[in-house]
């Protein structure tokens, strides 16, 4: 709709017109494209003024010359043209708003509510969110049992991983008959990919204190133990600097905020060890011994750190609890589904547009945290598969992306919540080398009590390794499943118990790239090296000698306008050739000399 | 170091009322409030650098109205280093992918100039909360 109004006219507005219908044509869009001259816009020191319809975008003091690139851009392109676009005098801003973001905008923010606003390490921004409100009406007009029943009646569920009722579990401590009990705040985040405890840890450290304080009045413990891995060294120094504030401000320690209840925080540094997130294992490591593993029950519940009843929970069942206290349990179960309420955080990572931290509520489709938050995959490769729960988890394929994510789908379709790390993988990725680095990292990580998870994660290692070198035998997929069962029917902890999701989820899903590995020698992602070998076409050589410069080991021999040749001998297939071939200047039309050719043998 | 006075449930409350009309920054002195985001992923990116840049340009313009502050991950970490600046009755701006040359034209146009640095914003406003 091209303005004629006087206005418009007298600064050329037919001409734009004329411009525009003769651009329409070029390009030939006379059919789609309808364009009528309307009566004034009312906006004649913006003119010549353009309004394209449906989406009613507004073009203001538009030239001549403007008219083909505009034509080219947004009619045939579909791409708005910002630069010619009418901004509101009141808005002169066009910076994007924070809710018009898609990664931000389809986020609800519990537990990580204070990130980026406030200062970790001044416990007085904390306050000044509402920080410390909840563990004041915890501790002033709350008795433990209300406490709990608010816990329960929200449907907060663990968010390490295996999701049990925290306050089935506070119950559970809570009935203990002993002289003392104690906390646990379990920061021994360990899965691959997964950072959300880390990051509450540094940015809101005072949220987690404060959920212990609560956590303590329900259970009646005195004493409470932050656990923080070794290589969290700033969530360590926040987390202390936390603690310090908040014993000076009366807010730990003695007579909290005068109500004559008693509860301290000591921080506990981990050495590193993937099991000792299990909480058993937790408790032996706080207790200055190795940290294995021990049979359960007693559950810590029961019988836990020096013997006496203790709670673990996880640092975002923790920060996740003051909001409950604060907002009422009713609020926090109206989000999520039936049976997982609130929210969860996810850290999306792998071949993703938006790598970050993601909080969303229970049920939220894979589809819409890949797709709608993560913004897709780069450079426009195909959606494979997410792995997620770390390597106790499992593979979700491209085909279930309608999946709402809560304990119960996830679990049911082979994987599990996890701390919820979310790995997101195209058609680049090989699923069998996939399983073949998470049983690597278990088989590092098994701490070798039960010969079932020691040896079997050993072996599955083992002949997952030699498929993808091109020597898996008939029947390996069939042993893979018989060790897989074995190893979860037979090891002790979590670790053993959930070892094979790897492996059983990605030949539930992906049976077809095992048997191409197996049978044909053959890895269709192009990853495991001993079944690929690169090789230059001849009639599309240009012999520009960009792959030739690129190769790290001298492999590709040839000389300026010759077709090269790559010795297979020297070649250790790290596809550097591969990237540089790029004689076709344009992206889209890119077009590679150079191949992936499966080795026949 | 004085002992600091134990606090009551009603100090709380007065401390949070205090506490909010300082963050907002409306009834304190500053003229701006620059929060650079440092967490570990921050850090990784070069939130220091920037964090040095953008001190180094408040000495050199002689601003002493500017609040510096620090923050944790603000959520996009492959567009970090972030920071962001917020004015006086002003919706406040996030920046990412700076560069510590970025940080001080931000300081510079933004904090200095009263103009969003249009070309190095991500958003503008905050993020809503449930």
């Amino acid at each position: 709709m091209v303005c004629a109004g006087t206005g418009c006219v007298s600064c050329g507005s037919f001409k734009i017109k004329e411009a525009l219908e003769k651009e329409v044509r070029k390009q030939n869009l006379q059919d789609e494209v309808l364009i009528i001259a309307t009566g004034c816009n009312g906006f004649c020191e913006r003119g010549p003024i353009l309004l394209v319809q449906p989406e009613g975008v507004f073009y203001q003091q538009l030239k001549v010359e403007d008219i083909p690139f505009l034509v080219e851009e947004h009619l045939l392109k579909g791409r708005p043209v910002k630069k010619f676009m009418y901004i509101p005098p009141k808005e002169k801003n066009p910076i994007p708003k924070m809710k018009d973001i898609e990664f931000f905008k389809h986020q609800r923010l519990i537990v990580l509510r204070n990130r980026g606003r406030i200062d970790p390490e001044k416990i007085e921004e904390y306050i000044g969110f509402d920080g410390y409100e909840a563990m004041a009406k915890a501790l002033a007009e709350m008795t433990p049992e209300q406490i709990i029943a608010e816990i329960s009646a929200s449907g907060l569920r663990g968010r390490g991983g295996a999701g049990f009722p925290t306050g089935k579990k506070w119950e559970a401590c809570r009935k203990e008959k002993a002289t003392s009990k104690y906390l646990i705040c379990n920061g021994d985040e360990g899965d691959p990919g997964a950072f959300m405890d880390r990051s509450i840890l540094e940015a809101d450290p005072q949220a987690i204190l404060e959920g212990m304080v609560i956590g303590a009045k329900a259970i009646g413990a005195e004493k409470g133990f932050i656990y923080i891995r070794n290589e969290y060294p700033l969530a360590r120094q926040r987390v202390d600097i936390a603690i310090r504030q908040a014993r000076e401000y009366g807010l730990l320690g003695k007579n909290i905020l005068g109500t004559g209840f008693d509860f301290d925080v000591e921080i506990v540094q981990g050495a590193g060890a993937f099991v000792s997130g299990e909480e058993t294992a937790l408790i032996a490591s706080v207790e200055g011994r190795i940290g294995t593993p021990r049979q359960r029950p007693p559950y810590p519940a029961q019988k836990g750190l020096w013997g006496k009843p203790t709670v673990i929970n996880n640092v975002e069942t923790w920060a996740t609890v003051p909001n409950i206290i604060r907002r009422g349990a009713h609020w926090f179960a109206g989000l999520g589904t039936k049976t997982s309420k609130g929210t969860k955080i996810f850290s999306l990572v792998g071949k993703i547009n938006n790598t970050g931290l993601v909080e969303v509520p229970m049920g939220t489709t894979i589809q819409d945290i890949v797709f709608r938050i993560g913004g897709g995959i780069p450079q426009n490769r195909k959606f494979k598969a997410v792995q997620i729960g770390g390597p106790s988890g499992g593979c979700i394929p491209a085909k279930l992306m309608d999946l709402p994510v809560d304990y119960e789908s996830l679990t049911e379709a082979g994987a599990m919540m996890g701390s919820g790390g979310l790995i997101v993988m195209d058609d680049k990725t090989c699923m069998v080398d996939l399983a073949k680095y998470f049983l690597n990292f278990l088989r590092d990580e098994s701490c070798g009590k039960c010969v079932s998870c020691r040896e079997g994660t050993q072996r599955m290692w083992e002949i997952v390794k030699r498929i993808t070198e091109g020597k898996g035998r008939k029947g390996d997929m069939e042993l893979l499943e018989e060790l897989a069962i074995a190893c979860k029917d037979a090891s002790m902890c979590g670790l053993g118990q959930t070892a094979a999701n790897p492996v059983l989820s990605t030949l539930r899903y992906f049976r077809k790239e095992f048997e191409a590995h197996i049978f044909e020698k053959r890895c269709p992602a192009g990853v495991c090296v001993n079944l690929i070998r690169y090789h230059v076409l001849p009639e599309k050589c240009t012999g520009c000698l960009a792959c030739k410069r690129g190769c790290p080991t001298d492999a590709i021999r040839g000389v300026l306008k010759g077709v090269h040749i790559i010795d297979q001998t020297k070649c250790i297939k790290c596809g550097a050739c591969l990237e540089a071939c790029r004689f076709e200047a344009v992206e889209t039309q890119r077009d590679e000399a150079i191949v992936i050719v499966e080795e026949t043998r | 170091m004085a002992e600091k006075k134990k606090l009551r449930i009603q100090d709380l409350v007065k401390m949070r009322e205090k506490a909010r009309s300082l963050s907002t920054i409306r009834e304190s002195q500053g003229r701006a409030k620059v929060t650079v985001h440092m967490g570990t992923c921050g850090i990784a990116a070069g939130a220091r650098e920037i964090m040095d840049a953008l001190l180094d340009e408040m000495k050199q313009k002689k601003a002493k109205d500017v609040v510096v502050t620090t923050s944790g991950c603000a959520g996009l970490c492959n567009r970090e280093p972030m920071a962001t600046v917020e004015l006086k009755d002003q919706p406040p701006v996030k920046y990412f992918d700076l560069t510590p040359e970025k940080m001080r034209k931000i300081f510079v146009k933004h904090v200095l100039g009263g103009q969003p640095a249009t070309e190095y914003a991500l958003a503008v406003g905050s993020e809503t909360l449930y």
